[in-house]
């Protein structure tokens, strides 16, 4: 069975649906990344399937037990990292570390092997109380303590969300190390530029589904023509595209718009056509799609089948 | 909620807290069983404020009733009463009052030398015409187990056992809430911790707290009020172990159900309002109306203060002190497994 088997998981609070019909396998040493804005219900899945919470309906199973009836015995199996930072802050370093490894039955030393490479950027702060630590080293301590009873699965609720850009990409290799381990891993995010980590990813967004593939995958399978267009009167810009018969999409991203069109045209014609409306146009390039891309695109296209 | 509670207490406690002394227990010795002797006698069970527990032969049944708490006053009628009385040479009667709570003690013999009194003045002359008027009975009047009426041995105690209550009573209620608060219990909720070692893990260090303070609390009031220790301080100890217990299960309880420590912290106030004003400290439990009494019954409060107070002053033993035990014991036995039952790791 693979390490993580969710199955038509459906959850409401009140009127607001976090999962909507959730289906999607995580296989044993993989990397999974859900990505999806805030509120998309990603922490009500790990919730769900850390058995802190019990869905409405559907069925999961986490290293081959139900979350429900076997929730004993995966709570002895995995980590969790919630989405907040759920240590003891005034316990030092060292003492929430050995104080997880003995609510686990085991001791630091047991497990050492296996949190080495993270601890030793710990060391000289194991003294420090937890509350006291940077933002990145926090999450790093947190990944100590879910890894330090050697779960078979590893859940992590956004876990470079508020650190720094250095320490989010020593963040991913450890967890690229991890999985060579034979670690599964269910890794949420709402960056997009991290997504490209992950062996497989989900975007998923108001508790559905977008699309589920591998990051290349998914880039390969974009279809539409895409362009980078620059110019100083983006509004206008956007007003224009958005009007224009060939227009599939048009985003903005940053400095530029991301135009993606319904029929292949070469990218001086684009330029033509929105002189003509009056804008000014910097520059207008072919370029590959992004994850975001990807995502705002799917997004739009399910918002306006919603409407 | 917000409204309720206050409005509950309002009620709770205008009925029960209250300065007047309802109820005094009486023990008669009537050493002279004579005419006026029993007149005198008729005179004091007719006061509705008076409850007559018995009336023995020996003086010593009678100090029993005292120090096992049954009565408040023991009247002693010497057996050569009437017969000084009319012979006109002021016969003495004896009244042992229970100091223990000095209000009750003050307010109980005052009650009873005012009858006296009136007997006195009033009933003798007219029954025993041969009487010279002249002639009047004494009334002298000892004071035990707090016999200058300290008023601070009788609340040092009791103020002790309140505070130590209620640090361990909003330590407690505090706690749990508090890791839900800052999220810590998320983290602690998927370990395969067992729910009774997550209770008692928050249960022992507040019951050393507890202890720590119960502690200090009496060296304290030795030192500054010279509060007399008459009996086994170590059967004070040991019987605070389980009233702590039976507190912090509560406060455990509170901290369960609440969201945020606000909650928390109203939620227990609560409690501590009514088992501070309704635990024999301020107003004495036999003077409340009987059902407040029976309220008193799950007030941990109530029974470490009459312990402390038994203990020390009266220098009452195990068995003086059993009920108290007993009761405890099955507070604290419910408080923590409502604690326990009532903490949940899933959602």
């Amino acid at each position: 069975m693979p390490a993580i088997v969710v199955d038509h998981i459906h959850k409401s609070y009140g009127d607001v649906i976090a999962l909507n019909d959730l289906s999607f396998t995580v296989e044993d040493g993989e990397l999974f990344g859900l990505i999806g804005p805030d509120g998309a219900g990603k922490s009500t899945l790990f919730r769900i399937l850390t058995t802190l919470l019990l869905a409405d309906s559907g069925t999961a199973y986490v290293v081959g037990h139900h979350v429900v009836e076997a929730y004993k015995a995966i709570r002895k199996k995995v980590g969790y990292m919630p989405g907040r930072f759920s240590l003891y802050q005034d316990l030092s370093v060292e003492e929430n570390l050995s104080f997880f490894a003995t609510i686990f039955g085991t001791t630091i030393r047991e497990n050492y092997d296996l949190v080495k490479d993270i601890y030793v950027q710990l060391e000289p702060f194991k003294t420090r109380p937890a509350g006291k630590l940077s933002g990145g080293m926090k999450q790093k301590l947190a990944l100590c303590c879910a890894l330090i009873h050697k779960p078979e699965v590893l859940f992590l609720d956004e876990p470079t969300t508020g650190v720094d850009a250095v320490s989010r990409v020593e963040f991913w290799d450890m967890l690229k190390k991890l999985k060579q381990k034979g670690i599964a891993i269910l890794v949420s995010t709402p960056y997009m530029d991290e997504a490209t980590r992950c062996d497989r990813i989900a975007l998923i967004q108001k508790g559905k589904i977008l699309s589920l593939d591998s990051p290349d995958e998914m880039v390969a399978n974009f279809g539409k023509p895409l362009y980078a267009v620059k110019t100083p009167q983006i509004y206008q810009a956007l007003m224009v595209l958005r009007n224009a018969g060939f227009t599939h999409s048009a985003l903005p991203f940053g400095e530029c718009i991301h135009l993606t069109t319904n029929l292949s045209l070469n990218a001086s014609e684009i330029r033509d056509y929105m002189e003509q409306k009056g804008i000014a146009v910097e520059e207008v390039q072919p370029i590959d799609a992004s994850v975001e891309d990807i995502f705002l695109n799917l997004s739009q296209t399910a918002e306006s089948q919603r409407q | 909620m917000m409204t309720i509670m206050p409005i509950v207490q309002l009620i709770l406690l205008s009925n029960a807290a209250s300065n007047e002394i309802k109820e005094v227990n009486i023990v008669i010795v009537d050493r002279d069983q004579s005419e006026s002797s029993r007149l005198l006698n008729r005179k004091i069970i007719a006061n509705d404020r008076f409850n007559l527990v018995a009336i023995p032969f020996s003086s010593s049944t009678a100090k029993d009733y005292l120090q096992a708490n049954k009565a408040d006053i023991v009247l002693e009628i010497p057996n050569d009463f009437e017969r000084k009385y009319v012979r006109g040479e002021r016969p003495k009667l004896q009244m042992l009052v229970n100091a223990i709570n000095g209000q009750n003690a003050t307010v109980g013999s005052g009650y009873l030398n005012t009858i006296i009194g009136t007997f006195n003045a009033e009933i003798i002359p007219n029954t025993l015409r041969t009487t010279p008027a002249t002639a009047q009975f004494t009334v002298a009047s000892r004071n035990w187990y707090n016999p200058e009426l300290n008023y601070k041995h009788f609340m040092a105690p009791g103020i002790l056992a309140e505070l130590t209550a209620l640090l361990t009573i909003v330590l407690s209620a505090m706690n749990v809430v508090r890791e839900r608060e800052l999220g810590t219990i998320e983290q602690i909720n998927v370990t395969p911790i067992k729910k009774w070692q997550f209770i008692i893990g928050k249960l022992v260090p507040f019951l050393c707290v507890g202890m720590i303070l119960l502690t200090v609390g009496i060296l304290v009031s030795k030192l500054l009020f010279d509060i007399p220790i008459r009996g086994n301080i170590g059967l004070i100890f040991g019987y605070a172990v389980f009233n702590l217990i039976a507190v912090l299960g509560l406060g455990l309880l509170i901290s369960n159900f609440a969201d945020t420590q606000q909650q928390a912290i109203f939620v227990a106030f609560f409690f501590i309002m009514i088992f501070v004003l309704m635990c024999g400290l301020f107003t004495p439990i036999e003077s409340m109306p009987k059902w407040a009494q029976y309220l008193t019954i799950p007030n941990p409060l109530a029974h470490i203060i009459s312990v402390s107070r038994k203990v020390l002053m009266k220098g009452s033993g195990f068995w003086d002190i059993r009920w108290e035990i007993i009761y405890t014991i099955l507070l604290a036995i419910v408080f923590n497994a409502l604690a326990i039952w009532s903490y949940k790791k899933q959602t």
